[in-house]
Parts: structure tokens; sequence; C-alpha cells
């Protein structure tokens, strides 16, 4: 009996002992917590990876760069499929579309994600750092020009991270501040990075002064930005490809005409719970033929599908057209494929970016094409370069000399034009150059062609898009709408 | 002493043993007529007792006209004045009557006539007569405001319990017991171990804390009785399962013409130009099979004076109607438990439960789910082609494959092994206190893999793989739950009768992930791959980020006090502070009181000669729960999240942070209070209790949009946990029973149950006022909202106004191009609401939710001689369903609804044209809303036990043979496989995929007693 009291008791006392204090409940989690990060440069560097991340996701800036122009035309399985793509392409988009909203929360997630890096830039130091930080201020610039292209003024933070509750009290910063900040990052990464990276698919000295080459494109900014990109034609780093058909092919990634390319692969899943998290190009499926069977190519969704009207644009001698577009009805007859239509079938389709055979194709398939996005060739910055001087009045000398730099690397002969009319063939050139690339709507906005070449373009209000509602209604409904949405 | 008296003394003592003489009897069960062991006998009159041996036999001294009392529990005390007999049999009449039941109600019992909460019982006979395969089946229709629905008929798959309603956004789980112990998932449990089920349905459930808000379900598993000698019941039965429905489709002839139809009303060429010899594939035949179900149990249980004991083994094996083998469920259960009373102080309870399930599934719910694929395949494709290869599903889309092939690609093996043991003691002391401390603790292991062999199932579909992947995963879980309390008890003046409780629970779950994929295995054969033949590998934890293994923690202290005037007045409250690892050291700890009242009208004086009422009892109750079941670790930031990028053609894993931060959060509160009548009339033969209940969810948890600038759309990142939104859900609740025994060889029962659910959502603070969920179709924008003045999860779309029938009516109408295509006759007119001269999404409203408004159960069985007859059935009124489950390509199968459409001006102003090019009937409109109310018969049983003499020679106590059919038909209109179906996510829940059917039932079975 005694025995048992005792028994009773060291049972109560055991148990509750462990268990009654309030300590009990202090539990740390097996994850780092983000305060108590960069300990180390691999910290630093393993953060740096989460910043690259997001420009995977820009597969959609890409796809709408194209689709709001009059290169392509929304495609997809039938006029409800993707209703967001489909009203951007016909101009009737309002501020409630998933893909501008989509687009706004990744590339926000890629400026968080440089922006805490940059918010414990001090905490340890190690040799490499300015290469560090170089990279992590290059990847925000390419965050911040994005939406700027996009939306125009937007919400700046620098050096922190926005936390909860700081939507209510930040503002749409104008677009100038904006690229003001844009400039100093891509300059401090022209200054800390080298041409060479430690790894393929970092940005590069090269990849910042060609995209602060843009920047000042954008602005207007002619003798900066001739400045810039004769400063990186001149450093001889890159050359272009001498075999055009070849760039956009799978097997020539990251090749002597890549300034800057966003790296995707197979070797990972992907479903569309989740098209951010996916390590493959998301347009590549989207862009690719409807159900498709044939050699070289794969199935896709028929989206982003080319007009007519860019077709007939090119010169019968110029070969970038076969490498550019794929005439599905004349490659089907001649090498026995088959293929369904989708909704505005125009026949053609966008073949720098569609799906080819000789992948994994880790499911989802369409989601996991590994083709990068060659971001910016050296084309683009010969390209950019002549516009500058010719824009600027800088010489257009020097502007042919880059224009036709690009054109007889394709055998096309020598433009000897100057002035506007040498403007208008380096436009033109520039558009049949890029064509799929995911540049032509903003080129046509900044140069003020988009009225008159794309229907139903309302001159002062779709120069930008409209901040998704719910975004502004989610900052406590505090920032204008962009004009006439 | 002198010599008189010392006479005198000897005389009367004599005289005294004259008058007193020993009497022997025998006790017995009434009811089976067993003896019965360990009865009480007293001698009233003597003051003397003694207890009855192994043989129910005893002997006591006593004389004519003495009081013997018979007491025994579990039975009803007998009293018997003695004749001049001196040998007796005494029957003692098992305790039926309902109020006297012990209702189990939190860390402790209570007669069920001093309850004061809404609690519902589900006793043993209602689970036997039911079948039920999951023990959550045998709660649908017998308790008012409990709604059980299932996201898959397929065996093994979950099934959701909803006690009155929908509270809150999250999990909606109730608290689940067996035995006093914390079990998550009822299918470790064999239906035929349990006695009974109680339901605690208002705030008195608050005693069990934190994860009660969403009710408490106690399951109490059959156990031996004291004294009771070992009985083995042994149960069988087994059956053939078919699908309870299959869609009307289109045969290839009407395939055929529609589809002529639809291509030339585009003006492309026709696709069948010989519609004479089509072959003809109905592939929901293909599919949908018979399967087999088959349990058996047995189980022992007894008790001597001092211990209680129980042992049962189950076994259960259930095939799937689509795909068989390939979605079947295993179970096998053993469980055991062992009460013993040391000393008269001192009592111990010990148990355990072992359970093995091993299932295989197939892909089901959703597109591209096997049934998707049967509604959605052409009839015109035959299963194999010329050469016996499963046929391609060419021109269908990309996500339409043969379901067949499908079926044969599907291989995957999913086991767990679960233990669970509990060990407790009570002490008493000091005549009013009890002490209480024991410790449950589980363990499981789940195991399994999956195998996805390289496929082609025809040009761009989603399913093709050139590289197989096979993949397994191992995850480990444990959890303990340690409770500890004193009681006391006590009454005074007979009147007043009070019991406290003071004690403390803590409780600790963890949990351990491991996955590993390995792609291209040379080898394309399930029984050959393995990770170690894959190509190259990865591991969940390289990929994720995230911690795979967690550890959550509560620690929980709480005051009860119950009083009663004279088992009149009725008193009970309870004060309880949870503290959960979930929240912040500053939000950690909650306070959460309940009270209840009853009042027992019909023992006042006015109604206790009543000849009508029999009972009357009035009670309310009122009070708080916390509940914090969302993701551990929100108030702190992570870096839980996906940052991966490739670096030299290889992927790199990199540091990224989680879901976003919020220190502030603290518990989600509910509000309920809860008014309550229960009757009894007409010599207890007609019963009725009548509720009704108001249940407000505050501070509710919430994880809505948040600001993109926050960077919660990153892979691995999500919004941030908030308080804030409001939930309330009322109803009425009310069941009714009547019984009689009409002759000696009839009896009937008949109960009635009806509950009414108002669910709205009174506030969603996220700035924007509503969170979407729900997909429908591809690539349309979310079909269901979660906002202020509506019920949680509705359905939002366009409203239909007619079809177009010529162009003179589409001319009249705003555009409608904004919905991706202008309108032509034959097109859906969609109502412009917000009359602004075009329809767009601001033209979209309410089309239905998916909660039923009102559910009933209706139960019926009677007995004539040896025969029983009993039916069960259950309907839900008023809640609606989502149709998704057509494809809607140009060359897929549809239900044949089609044939009604409109072919011309004036033929139907109900269902659109066909046609292969763009419209913008497809967008989600009240057309794809259906109305999902049915009235289901659960079953419906017929049994036949054979008579005593019978069973003599065969040493059988009881034995009973039966016949039954489960599912045996459901009355509705909704057109999908079932209307019964629920994804079970509150915000998305009646969107209908193709929903795997429940299947029908037809079962034979025997129950034997030894």
């Amino acid at each position: 009996m005694k025995l048992y009291k005792i028994y009773i008791l060291l049972f109560f006392v055991a148990l509750g002992i462990n268990s009654c204090s309030e300590d009990y409940l202090d539990v740390e989690s097996e994850d780092p917590n983000s305060e108590n990060f960069f300990n180390s440069q691999e910290d630093y560097e393993s953060a740096l990876i989460g910043a690259y991340d997001m420009l995977q996701s820009s597969y959609i800036n890409v796809m709408l760069g194209e689709i709001a122009s009059d290169n392509t035309l929304a495609g997809g399985e039938s006029a409800s499929d993707v209703i967001g793509i489909q009203q951007i392409d016909d101009m009737i988009h309002t501020p409630v579309n998933q893909q501008l909203s989509d687009l706004w929360r990744w590339m926000y997630a890629g400026v968080n994600r440089a922006n805490y890096i940059m918010e414990f830039q001090d905490k340890t130091d190690f040799p490499d750092k300015p290469r560090v930080l170089g990279e992590t201020r290059f990847l925000r610039a390419y965050y911040y020009f994005e939406l700027v292209k996009f939306f125009g003024d937007v919400p700046l933070v620098v050096d922190q991270r926005f936390l909860f509750g700081d939507q209510f009290d930040v503002d749409r910063t104008p677009k100038a501040e904006v690229y003001t900040q844009i400039e100093l990052d891509l300059i401090y990464a022209i200054d800390n990075l080298q041409y060479t990276t430690p790894d393929i698919g970092r940005a590069s000295k090269g990849s910042a002064q060609a995209l602060l080459g843009k920047v000042y494109l954008y602005q207007g900014k002619y003798d900066l930005a001739a400045n810039v990109l004769d400063d990186l034609i001149l450093s001889n780093q890159y050359s272009l490809v001498a075999d055009y058909s070849t760039i956009f092919e799978n097997d020539n990634e990251n090749n002597s005409e890549s300034v800057f390319e966003i790296q995707y692969s197979d070797l990972e899943g992907a479903g569309f719970g989740c098209l951010q998290c996916s390590e493959g190009n998301v347009a590549v499926g989207f862009n690719g033929i409807r159900n498709y069977n044939g050699p070289l190519f794969e199935s896709g969704f028929s989206f982003n599908v080319p007009t007519q009207e860019v077709v007939d644009l090119f010169d019968p001698a110029d070969p970038r057209l076969d490498t550019a577009i794929l005439d599905i009805d004349a490659f089907a007859s001649a090498n026995g494929a088959t293929f369904s239509t989708g909704f505005e079938h125009t026949g053609y389709f966008n073949r720098k970016y569609i799906a080819r055979q000789g992948d994994l194709n880790t499911g989802d398939a369409n989601l996991t094409n590994p083709n990068n996005y060659r971001a910016i060739r050296f084309a683009d910055v010969l390209l950019m370069a002549a516009e500058a001087y010719n824009s600027g009045n800088l010489g257009d000398g020097q502007a042919r000399t880059y224009l036709n730099r690009v054109r007889t690397r394709v055998g096309l002969p020598d433009v000897t034009l100057s002035g506007t009319a040498l403007g208008d063939a380096i436009f033109l050139d520039r558009r049949l150059e890029l064509v799929g690339e995911g540049h032509h709507f903003f080129d046509l906005v900044r140069t003020g062609r988009a009225a008159s070449e794309i229907d139903n373009f309302v001159a002062g209000k779709h120069e930008v898009f409209p901040i998704p509602l719910e975004e502004i209604l989610l900052a406590g409904n505090r920032w204008e709408q962009n004009p006439n949405y | 002493m002198n010599k008189f008296t010392l006479l005198l003394f000897y005389l009367v003592a004599a005289l005294g043993f004259a008058q007193q003489s020993l009497v022997s009897g025998k006790v017995l069960d009434q009811a089976t007529g067993e003896t019965l062991l360990g009865v009480t006998v007293q001698n009233i009159t003597s003051q003397t007792a003694t207890t009855t041996d192994i043989d129910g036999l005893f002997t006591i001294a006593a004389t004519k006209g003495d009081v013997l009392r018979f007491s025994y529990i579990g039975t009803v005390t007998k009293e018997f004045a003695l004749g001049d007999e001196t040998s007796i049999t005494v029957m003692l009449e098992e305790d039926v009557a309902t109020l006297e039941e012990i209702v189990v109600v939190g860390y402790g019992t209570q007669a069920v006539r001093e309850v004061t909460g809404a609690v519902s019982i589900v006793n043993s006979e209602a689970i036997e007569n039911l079948k039920p395969a999951r023990v959550e089946e045998a709660l649908q229709g017998q308790v008012p405001g409990v709604n059980v629905t299932s996201s898959s008929g397929s065996p093994g798959a979950g099934l959701n319990i909803r006690i009155r309603g929908v509270s809150t956004n999250g999990d909606n789980r109730p608290l689940i017991l067996v035995d006093g112990n914390i079990i998550e998932d009822l299918s470790v449990i064999n239906p035929g171990d349990i006695e009974s089920i109680s339901v605690l349905k208002d705030a008195t459930a608050g005693i069990y804390g934190v994860r009660a808000a969403n009710g408490v379900i106690i399951v109490t598993t059959k156990s031996g009785r004291r004294n009771l000698p070992l009985v083995v019941e042994y149960n069988s039965w087994g059956g053939a399962q078919e699908t309870s429905r299959r869609l009307p489709t289109l045969n290839s002839q009407q395939y055929a013409l529609i589809k002529n139809e639809a291509f030339a009303n585009n003006g492309e060429a026709l696709p069948f130009t010989n519609i004479s010899n089509l072959t003809n594939t109905n592939y929901q035949d293909k599919v949908f099979q018979n399967a087999l179900v088959l349990n058996n149990d047995i189980s022992m249980r007894g008790g001597t004076e001092k211990s209680l004991y129980k042992l049962g083994v189950s076994v259960f094996n259930q095939d799937g109607i689509v795909g068989g083998k390939k979605s079947d469920f295993d179970r096998f259960t053993m469980s055991g438990n062992f009460d013993h009373k040391w000393t008269k102080n001192l009592e111990m309870k010990t148990g355990f439960i072992y359970s093995y399930t091993s299932n295989r599934s197939i892909n089901d719910g959703g597109l591209g789910s096997v049934l998707f694929n049967a509604v959605n395949m052409a009839p015109t494709i035959p299963v194999r082609d010329a050469a016996g290869e499963f046929s391609l599903a060419e021109g269908l889309g990309n996500e339409v494959i043969n379901p067949e092939a499908q079926l044969a690609n599907t291989f995957n093996k999913n086991k767990v092994g679960k233990i669970s043991g509990n060990f407790g003691l009570t002490y008493s002391f000091l005549d009013h206190f009890e002490a209480t401390a024991r410790i449950q603790a589980n363990y499981s292991e789940a195991y399994g893999n999956n195998f996805n062999p390289r496929a082609f199932y025809g040009a761009g579909k989603v399913f093709n793989l050139d590289e197989n992947v096979y993949s397994e995963y191992e995850n480990f879980f444990s959890d303990y739950t340690y409770d500890a309390f004193i009681k006391y008890n006590n009454s005074f003046n007979d009147s007043h009768n009070i019991e406290a409780m003071l004690g403390m629970s803590a409780f600790r779950t963890r949990g351990d992930f491991n996955d590993f994929t390995g792609f291209g295995n040379g080898s394309n054969d399930y029984n050959e791959v393995s990770l170690a033949g894959a190509d190259r590998r990865t591991s969940g934890d390289e990929i994720v980020g995230s911690a795979r293994r967690f550890d959550q923690r509560l620690l929980s202290h709480f005051l009860r006090v119950q009083y009663d005037y004279q088992g009149k007045y009725l008193f009970s409250g309870v004060i309880r502070r949870d503290g959960s690892t979930i929240f912040g050291p500053e939000n950690r700890f909650g306070i959460f009181p309940s009270a209840s009242l009853g009042w027992v009208a019909s023992d006042e004086s006015f109604l206790k000669d009543s000849k009508v009422i029999d009972f009357l009892k009035v009670r309310a109750s009122a009070g708080i729960i916390g509940n914090d079941r969302i993701p551990a670790f929100g108030y702190v930031s992570l870096l839980t999240g996906e940052g991966q990028y490739v670096f030299n053609d290889q992927i790199f894993n990199g540091t990224a942070g989680g879901a976003l931060s919020n220190p502030e959060i603290k518990w989600e509160e509910q509000f309920t209070t809860n008014v309550g009548v229960d009757m009894q009339f007409l010599s207890n033969k007609l019963n009725v209790t009548v509720d009704y209940f108001n249940r407000e969810t505050q501070d509710l948890l919430i994880a809505p949009n948040v600001s993109g600038i926050l960077g919660s759309g990153a892979p691995g990142s999500s919004a941030p946990f908030i308080n804030g939104g409001d939930i309330r859900n009322r109803g009425l609740e009310l069941s009714i029973g009547y019984g009689d025994q009409i002759t000696d060889d009839l009896s009937f029962n008949v109960s009635y149950n009806i509950a009414t659910l108002d669910n709205e959502v009174l506030a969603v603070n996220n700035d924007n006022g509503f969170i979407e969920a729900g997909g429908f179709g591809v690539g349309q924008p979310p079909i269901t909202r979660f906002e202020e003045g509506f019920t949680i999860g509705y359905f939002y779309g366009y409203q239909t106004d007619g079809i177009f029938q010529n162009a003179a009516e589409v001319a009249a109408h705003p555009s409608q191009i904004a919905l991706g295509a202008n309108a032509q006759p034959g097109d859906f007119r969609y109502r412009d609401l917000n009359n602004d001269g075009v329809i767009n999404l601001e033209d979209r409203t309410e089309l239905g939710d998916p909660l039923p408004d009102v559910t009933m159960g209706m139960n019926l069985s009677f007995n004539y001689k040896n025969w029983d007859f009993q039916s069960y059935f259950f309907a839900s009124l008023g809640n609606e369903m989502v149709r998704n489950y057509e494809r809607n390509q140009p060359l897929t199968n549809t239900t044949t609804n089609i044939l009604n459409r409109w072919t011309g001006e004036g033929s139907t102003n109900s269902f659109p044209r066909v046609t292969t090019g763009a419209t913008a009937n497809q967008v989600f409109s009240d057309f794809y809303v259906e109305d999902a109310s049915f009235l289901r018969a659960q079953n419906i049983q017929l049994g036949y036990t054979l008579n005593d003499s019978a069973l003599k020679n065969v040493k059988l106590s009881k034995l009973r043979i039966y016949g039954a059919v489960r599912n045996a038909f459901t009355l509705t209109r909704y057109q999908g496989f079932d209307p019964s179906a629920s994804s079970g996510d509150p915000l998305a829940s009646g969107i209908d995929n193709g929903f795997y059917p429940v299947a029908r039932t037809f079962l034979i079975g025997i129950n034997a007693k030894f």
C-alpha cells in the first residue's frame, strides 16, 4: 500500500515537473530566423541565389511585352483562356488582371529579396563582398526597371525589406526617382563586377553596362546611353554569333552574344499551382504549338502567336524570319507533323521560344522547358547604341556602323540612311532582330509609336499598365490609379 | 450479574437466533439469463451485506419481513421483501432509461439528465446497424447539426466532419477523442469496437480547450464490465459495391452529330463524314467495376471484481469501384484495455490501439482524374487500337487522356502503422477527493512510394512522360498528452451537490518528413524501379528550404465547478487558460470561460404528476473557445522560402524568406450561445430535443492577400496570418424519437432530426473585403469568395438571361467582348448588373453556395419476433454545386444535356449553341451552378436472430444474420456523380471536377456472441 502511494507520487511529480512550467512553450523553429542570418559569405551567397530566383518568373513580362504589341496575338485555347492575357492583347485590360497582379507581386518579391541582403550588407565582412553586393544591386535594378516599364511610378524602398504594415505608409515614388536609384545600383554594379563571372549565369560588369544603357535610353539620356554602351562594345567581351539561326537553341545558351541571360533548367518539376516556382521557362510551353505531333518541336498552349503583319515586314532575303517565326502549315506538310489550332490561330508560332524536343520533359513538361531567355543580346546592345547615337544626334556614322554590324551578320546590305530615316531603319531592324523577345511593346511606347501601331491603344492611358486594383486596396486605398484606367 | 439475568440473556439470545434463518439465492441478468458475479446483496433491515459468487449465488441471514436490496452496476436496483422463501432467484434488469445514461463530457462522465450543454449521442445499436466502413459515416443523419461529406468515395479517402457549419476559414475539423485520448484520424478505429459516440456541440466543449472550437467528438469503445464473465463476439460481413451513378454521356452517333454541328457552325470541315459505322465505347462502363468489401472482427471482454479487460482484432478490406485493386484500402486493428482497482483507493486504466493500414489510390477529383477522363474521352475511340495498345486521346485537349491507359499506369502504395497507448491512475483520498494523472502517446510511421512510368497518351498531353519518376517517402509522427486533475465531490443537506475540478494538460506533437524522388530508371516496371536505379535523384530536404520537422505544444490549466440543487437546478462553469506555441510570447496565452445552466422542470411539483410530460429540462450555455489551428511560427520571419536558381546548368539552392510574419497574431475566438429543451412524453415513448445556437467566430485567423510589395508572391512565401474576420453560424436543431412495444412480438422505433444552418461572414478585414479561391475551367479567374455579408465560399460569377435568339437581340444588348468574344445568336445573354453598358468582371454576382440550409436524418426500425428491420435516411437541402467536369474542347465528349442545345431562333432559351468558335459561353455563370439537394437512403437492413433453443447446442448466446444495402438510392436533381461530395476546403468546397461517387453496397453478415 505504501509502495503504491510512492509510485503515484512519482508518476504525478515526474510528469508534472516536465510540463507545468510556461517554458514548456518556448520552442525555437528549426529553420533559421531571418534576423539572425548573414554570418558568413556562404549565407550571403545563399541569399543571393534567392534574389536571382525571381528572374525566372519574368517569363510573363516577356510574353506580355510581345502580346501587348502588334507583333503577336494572345492565342491560347479559347477566348476565355487566361483572360488577363487576352484583354491585354486587345487593349481592353482593366485594373483587375491576374497576370499584371502576378507580375507586380513577383517583381516586388525580387526587390524584397535583394533588399534583404542590402539590409544586412554590413553584418559580416569577407573579401568577395563587393561582387556579391554588385550582383545584388544589379538584380534590384533589374526588378525595379521591369516595374517602372510596366507601371510607371512605383513604391521605392532601398536597403530594407518592406515589412508587414509598411504597405499602409509607402507611396508611389515618381518614376524619375526610381530611375535614379536604378542608375545608382547599376553604376555600383559596373564598378564592382568583372566581365568574367565565377559561374555561368551570374550578372557581369557587361550585364550592368548593357542594362544601364537601356535604362538611359528609356529616359532619353542618349549621351549617357551612348557612353556606357560604347564602353561595353569597346571592351570586346562580346561578339555576335555568326549563325543567327543557332542563337536560340538550347545547346547554344550563354553564347558569345549573351550579355545577360535568365537561366532555366528542366531538372526539377513544376505545377500550375506555383508558376513562379518553376525552374523552367514557362513562356516556352505557353508559346508552344497546340497538340503537336512531329519532329523537332513539342506541344504547348499556342499563346503569343505572331501576326501576318510582322511576318510581312521581313525582307524575303532576311534569314531571321525562319529562325524567329515558324510557319506551321508549311512545316507540318513538309514534315508530316500534326497539330491543332488554338484561339486566334494565325498559322505562325514564336519559333525562338517554343518547346523543342530533347529536354527531360520533367512534369509538368509544359512548364519545365529549359531554354534560357536571352534577356540582353549583344545585337540589342549594338542597336541601342545605334539608336542613342542617332536619336541623340551624336553621330549617324557611328549609328550606321553599329546597325550595319547587326545587318551584316545576317547578310543584309548596309544601310546608308541618316537622320529620322536612319532612326526608322534602326527601329525596324530592332523590331525584326528582336521579334518574340519581349521588347517591342516598350520600344513602341518609349518612341511614341504605340498609338499609331497598336489597335485600340489610347494615348495617355496605355503607355503604362494599371496598378492592380487589389494592390491599391491592399495598400490602404491611397494610391492614385494610372491615368484613365 | 445474577443468575436470573444470565438466564434471561441466554433466552433472548436463543430466541433471536431462532428467528434469524439463512436465505440463499441466485442473481441473473434478466436480458441474457446469465448469472451475475459480484452483485451487492444487502439486508436493509438487519444492516448486513454480502456479494454473489461466480455462479451468481449468495447466502444471507434474513427473516420473514426483511427487505433485501440487490444492486449492481448498470442495472436497476431491486428490493425484495422476504416472505417464507428460503431460496430466491432475482432477475436484474438492465438500466436502459435513456435519461439515466451516462455521457462522457470531458475529464469525466455525467448523467444525461444533468447535462446542461448541447450533447448528442449515437449509440452502439445505430453504429452496428449502419455498418460504416469508417466511423464518421455513423454520424451522418444521426446527430442534428453534424454534416459529413467526402472529398472522394475512394476507399480510405478522408471524410470531412462539420459540426454546426463552417466556423473558420481554415481547419474546421472537430476534436476527436477515443476513450479520452486524442486521435486525429478516425480511420484507425474499427467501427465495430464502438460503444457510443458523444458529440459536444456548444461552448461546454470548452473544457477541452484549444482544439475544441469546432466541436468535440467523443468515442467510447466497448469495454468489459465488472464481474462479467468472458464474452466473445464475432462479426463478419461482406459485400459487393457498385457505383451509385453514371453520367449520361453521348454515344458515338450522338457525339458525331453534335461535333459535326459544332464544326459546321464555325465553318470548319466536319470531323465525322461517315457516322454509320462508328465504334462506340462508354468509358464509364470501362472504368467502373464491381468491387468487394469484407470485414471480420472478433473481440473478447469481461471483468472480475477488480479488473476489466477487452481485446479486439479486426481486418477490413475494400477495393475501389474505380480501379479495383488500384484504389483499395486494407486495415488491420488490434486494441485492448485493462482497468484494475489495485486497492479501494487506487484505480489504473491502460489501453492501446494498434493499426496498420495500406492503400493504393488513383487520380480522383480534379482536372485529369480518371472519372474526368472517362466523361470527356471520345466514345468513338476504342480502348485499344488495332495493334492492341491503348488508344491515344488525340484531339481532346491537353488534359484528357485514355482513362484505361491512365489506370494501367497508376502505381503507388501507402502504408501507415500507428500505435497509441495510454496509462492513467486515479487515487481517491479524504473521502471527497480524487486525483487523476494519465498519459497518452501516439506514434506513427507512414511510408509509401509512387511511380509514374514513361508514357505517351497523345500529342501535347500534360501527363506524357519521357523519363519515369519514382518517389518514396517516410514520415514519422509522435505526440503525447499528459493530463492531471483533482476532483472534489460532496453533497450538503442531501440537496446541494457540488463537484469541482482543477487540472492541467500538456500536449506535444512532433513530425519528421523524408521524401526522395528518382528520375529516369532504366526499367519502366514498377516492380523493378528503385531510387538506386534512378539516373538522378532529389530529396525533399534539398528542394524545400523549410524544416522537415515540426514540434508544437500546448499547455493548459482549467477549473470546472458543477453544482446542482436536488438534481433540479443545474449549473456548470469552466474557466480554462490555454497556451500555444503557435503564437508569440506576448499573445501565447488565452483565457476562455464558459458556463451553462439547467432546470429540470419536470421535477417541480406542478409537473411531477403530469400524465403527459415525463421529463422536461431547459438548458442554456454560453462561452468562448479559442482556436490556434494555423501553421507554427507565424509571429517570426523564417527563412523557409524557396530560393533556387540555375548556374552552370545546375540548380543551386539558396535561402529566402518564407511566409511573412505578423508578431501580433493571437487566438481566434468563438462566442457560442445555446438554448435547448429536452422532453419526454407518453411514458418516455416520445423524446424531443430542441436546440438553438448562435456561434460567432471573431478575430478569425486568416492569411488574406497582402500587398505584393511585401514580397509574398515569391516561391515558398505567403501572406502572414492576421486576426481579421468574423463569421456567424446560427441554426435550429430538432430531434424527435418515438418508440413503442405494440405487442409482445412487435416493437418499432422512429426518429427524425432536422437542423438548419445560416452561415454568414460578418467581416473580412483585409482591405479589399474578400478572399478569392476555387478554380473553374481553364485560365478563368477564381469563382468562390469569402466575403462580408455572404456565406463562406459562395459562388461568384455572371448571371445569364437566356439565349440571344437573333442578331437584333445581340445588337440591343451591351457588348460582351470583355468576356472573350462578341456574342452571336445562340449565345448566352449575361445581365449587365451595374448598368454601365458593358458586360465585364464588374457584372459578377452571387450564384449560390455549397453549404446546405437544412439537413435531416430519418431512421425507422421495427422488430417482429425474430426479425428486425432498420432504415436510415439523410437529406441535405439548399446546397449548390458547380459543374466543372466537362472539358469543353472541340472533340471532348459531354453529357446528353447538350442535345437540348440552341439550334435556331425559338429552339431553346436555356442551352447555348454548339460551336468550335470563340464564345463567352464557358465563362463561369449560373448555368454551371446546380441545386445539389438530395435525399439518400444510407442503409436499409433486414436481420434475423436465431432462437435461443436453436443455439443451446452450439454454445452461442446470440446469432444474428442480416442483409443490408448501403447507399441504396439517392434522390437528387444534381446531374454530377455525387451531390454529397465536397472538397472540404471551407473556401472552395462545392466545385465538382468529377467526384468519385460513394459506392452502393449490397452486403450480408452475421453477429455471433459466445
